[in-house]
């Protein structure tokens, strides 16, 4: 058990370096965004006729999606097949799921056509039972309604017996109290019951968007297109979840200059070569069976895509994976996890983007400035907001030696019993 | 005058707007399976001369921006190949490898309102209807405008207004649909001045196009494209031998839509698969938990 372990909030000043950075690039996101909504996209983006998708659903939705994977795959791993040691990464995974499927949205928003329109899934007189982004949508509003119920208890937690609005709003300290106290019972006890959901809800998305382009057989190179990309969207989904929680963990340990948990973090990454050899042999036999392994010897955009695809985010990060005495160092640790992340990237890019070739096309489609701005802007945006909350909030868990050394309540001891 | 009959054609087409889906939401379920009652139109390209009526009558038609009458005759445009945009619905094009006004190299391309849309399948909102005589029709109201049925549009044809800021609309032939339903003929058909365009039944224009080619096995290619492209068009072609390729992408017979919505259902069944997966967590995970209990009360004893 990990009860030597306690999330704590995180005692550092929120405007680092890298803080600063971030915030300036997120002010520019801010802005390109705005300069989007008032201007249409014919203005702002490189989006066409011929090229309807760009950066904004090739990343923004499908890898930050993907992304986010860490939050139902550590969530399955530790408190449906309970192997404790990992509780002390349930939070920081749950926290980045919860923040990455918000800026999914924010940032889906921004390349949708009439975004004022985007509840309209949710009525009954308009669901499309055919359609496959209609089953995404739904799955991703109810998982990150399941994604704040989940992450709730955390804020029960900081803030339970600690009410104390300023001046005029303390009337409703009591209040507020009575409230967070009756939460904290209910949600004890049909917490599980959403851990599960938002697991079934994951899967089914996560494949479901691979399903999405399965609709354009004709449009997609055949050395992406196969009915089971549904399959392959899955199981990479599955492969980058718990590498992303390592990446996250590490670089708070570097940021805030806390031992990372080098022996958890280590003992999650043997599952992840396990993934990625499914997910390579599935690959391979399913270009053998559609006899489209000689397109990966042209020479073109695309073939060198694929080769760098399957090489830096699957093949390297798997051989080093599979050694026992480089899991244990954090230096390779972090550059599988890299290796993995950007794999994960560049195939969700190359799957909505480079595979697809409409039949007439006058040139390729590559993103504007105010895109690759607002892409930017939405990913420091996310890293900020997790910064701040993991500062704020009993998230990241420390060794006790540390968490002595840090000035606030010991209120978080309640929470380990739970 | 021309205004008169201008404002006129607004009334009725806002008056078709507000009826169509009421029309469309009651029929779809009978129509489904009624392709060959749809109608469609042949075009013989081997008549087609290229003189862009057609896309003059559609504009009008349909009130896209207004051109110069000199616009549609410029040839000029043939020189590369169109596609049809927010600013036009149809458009001709000339077969690459011919020679200028070459008879038999033109083609009109428009959206194709496919037996089995693709486009329909994709929408998220149900916007795209397949309906009552076999048109795709968008319903504005509906539409979020995520894209997604320009993604599955095999043809290529959903243009999208990227310029509109607040309200842009995905734009594609309407297949006149207020006039086919006052038992009229779309505006091209209309217009074709050397009948290029045949409109009918979708069952009957199948045994015309046969017919044109059993009289004729020396000047047509022995092939009707949308019979069965796709699961069947309801805008079919003939070609003559020379320029088969009428800028129409090669397509086999499988419906579009088929292999999503294959997957989609198999993994929603009445919901059984993702129910099992629910039951069969909670069931790992309660078993798990028992086990746990018990070992550490063991230890307890111990
Ligand atoms: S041609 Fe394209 S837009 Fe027209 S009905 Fe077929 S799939 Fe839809
Ligand atoms: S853009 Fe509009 S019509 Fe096209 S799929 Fe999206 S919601 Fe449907």
């Amino acid at each position: 058990m990990s009860n030597h372990e306690v999330p704590t909030p995180i005692n550092a000043k929120f405007f680092s370096k890298g803080a600063i950075i971030l915030s300036f690039l997120t002010l520019i996101g801010a802005l390109g965004y705005i300069y989007r909504l008032i201007y249409g996209l014919d203005t702002t983006t490189n989006l066409s006729n011929q090229y309807p998708w760009g950066i904004w659903i090739a990343i923004d939705v499908a890898t930050g999606v993907a992304l986010a994977a860490g939050g139902f795959t550590t969530a399955a791993l530790a408190d449906i097949f309970h192997r404790n040691k990992y509780h002390s990464l349930t939070r920081p995974a749950l926290l980045t799921a919860m923040l990455g499927y918000t800026f999914v949205v924010v940032g889906l928003l921004a390349d949708l056509g009439k975004y004022y329109n985007v509840w309209h899934p949710m009525l009954p007189s308009m669901w499309q039972g055919n359609s496959v982004l209609f089953e995404v949508g739904i799955c991703v509003m109810i998982y990150l309604t399941i994604l704040y119920v989940e992450f709730f208890p955390i804020v029960i937690e900081r803030f339970m017996g600690h009410v104390n609005l300023p001046g005029l709003l303390s009337k409703y300290n009591s209040l507020i109290e009575s409230f967070l106290k009756i939460s904290n019972r209910t949600l004890y006890r049909v917490l599980s019951l959403f851990i599960i959901a938002g697991v079934v809800l994951s899967c089914l998305h996560q494949s479901s968007l691979g399903t999405l382009m399965v609709i354009a057989p004709y449009k997609m190179h055949p050395l992406w297109y196969t009915p089971i990309l549904p399959l392959l969207f899955l199981l990479s989904a599955l492969s980058v979840g718990f590498p992303m929680v390592i990446f996250e963990s590490i670089l708070s340990s570097w940021s805030f200059k806390i031992k990372p948990e080098i022996k958890t973090l280590a003992s999650i990454a043997k599952y992840t070569p396990i993934l990625l050899f499914c997910y390579l042999s599935i690959k391979v036999a399913d270009l053998a069976i559609r006899n489209a392994f000689g397109y990966i010897g042209e020479t073109s955009i695309e073939s060198f895509c694929f080769i760098l695809e399957m090489v830096i985010g699957v093949i390297i990060p798997m051989v080093i994976l599979f050694q026992r005495d480089k899991r244990h160092s954090i230096k390779y640790l972090f550059l599988s996890a890299l290796c993995i992340i950007f794999g994960i990237l560049l195939n969700r890019i190359n799957v909505f983007l480079v595979a697809y070739t409409p039949p007439y096309s006058t040139g390729y489609y590559f993103p504007s400035f105010v895109e690759i701005a607002v892409t930017a802007g939405l990913i420091s945006g996310l890293i900020l907001v997790y910064r701040f909350m993991v500062i704020h909030l009993p998230v990241i868990s420390i060794q006790r030696v540390k968490y002595n050394a840090v000035t606030d309540t010991p209120k978080s001891e309640s929470t380990v019993k739970a | 005058m021309d205004k008169d009959r201008r404002k006129f054609l607004k009334l009725s087409t806002v008056a078709t707007a507000s009826l169509i889906p009421s029309v469309t939401s009651a029929s779809t379920e009978h129509c489904e399976d009624d392709f060959d009652n749809a109608f469609g139109v042949l075009v013989d390209t081997t008549v087609c001369v290229g003189c862009r009526n057609c896309e003059l009558a559609c504009n009008q038609q349909n009130e896209l921006p207004e051109q110069p009458e000199e616009h549609f005759s410029d040839k000029s445009v043939f020189n590369s190949m169109r596609k049809p945009s927010v600013e036009a619905y149809t458009v001709v094009n000339r077969s690459i490898d011919s020679q200028p006004s070459e008879l038999g190299s033109f083609s009109k391309i428009q959206c194709m309102h496919c037996n089995h849309p693709a486009c329909v399948s994709a929408c998220i909102v149900g916007a795209l209807t397949k309906c009552t005589h076999g048109v795709v029709s968008w319903d504005a109201w509906k539409c979020i405008g995520c894209r997604y049925c320009m993604i599955a549009c095999p043809f290529q044809i959903p243009a999208y207004e990227f310029k509109e800021p607040l309200k842009p609309r995905v734009m594609k032939c309407t297949f006149c649909y207020d006039r086919i339903h006052d038992n009229k003929k779309p505006a091209c058909v209309e217009s074709c001045p050397v009948e290029a365009l045949t409109f009918g039944k979708r069952r009957d224009l199948i045994k015309l196009a046969h017919s044109r080619i059993e009289t004729s096995p020396d000047k047509y290619y022995d092939h009707v494209y949308g019979e069965k492209e796709i699961g069947g068009t309801s805008w079919m072609y003939l070609a003559s031998k020379e320029f088969i390729n009428y800028d129409l992408p090669k397509l086999g017979e499988e419906q579009i839509p088929q292999m999503t919505e294959i997957i989609q259902h198999g993994i929603f069944k009445s919901f059984l698969p993702p129910l099992a997966l629910y039951g069969f967590l909670g069931l790992v995970m309660h078993s798990i938990r028992q086990n746990k209990k018990k070992e550490t009360e063991n230890d307890e004893q111990s």
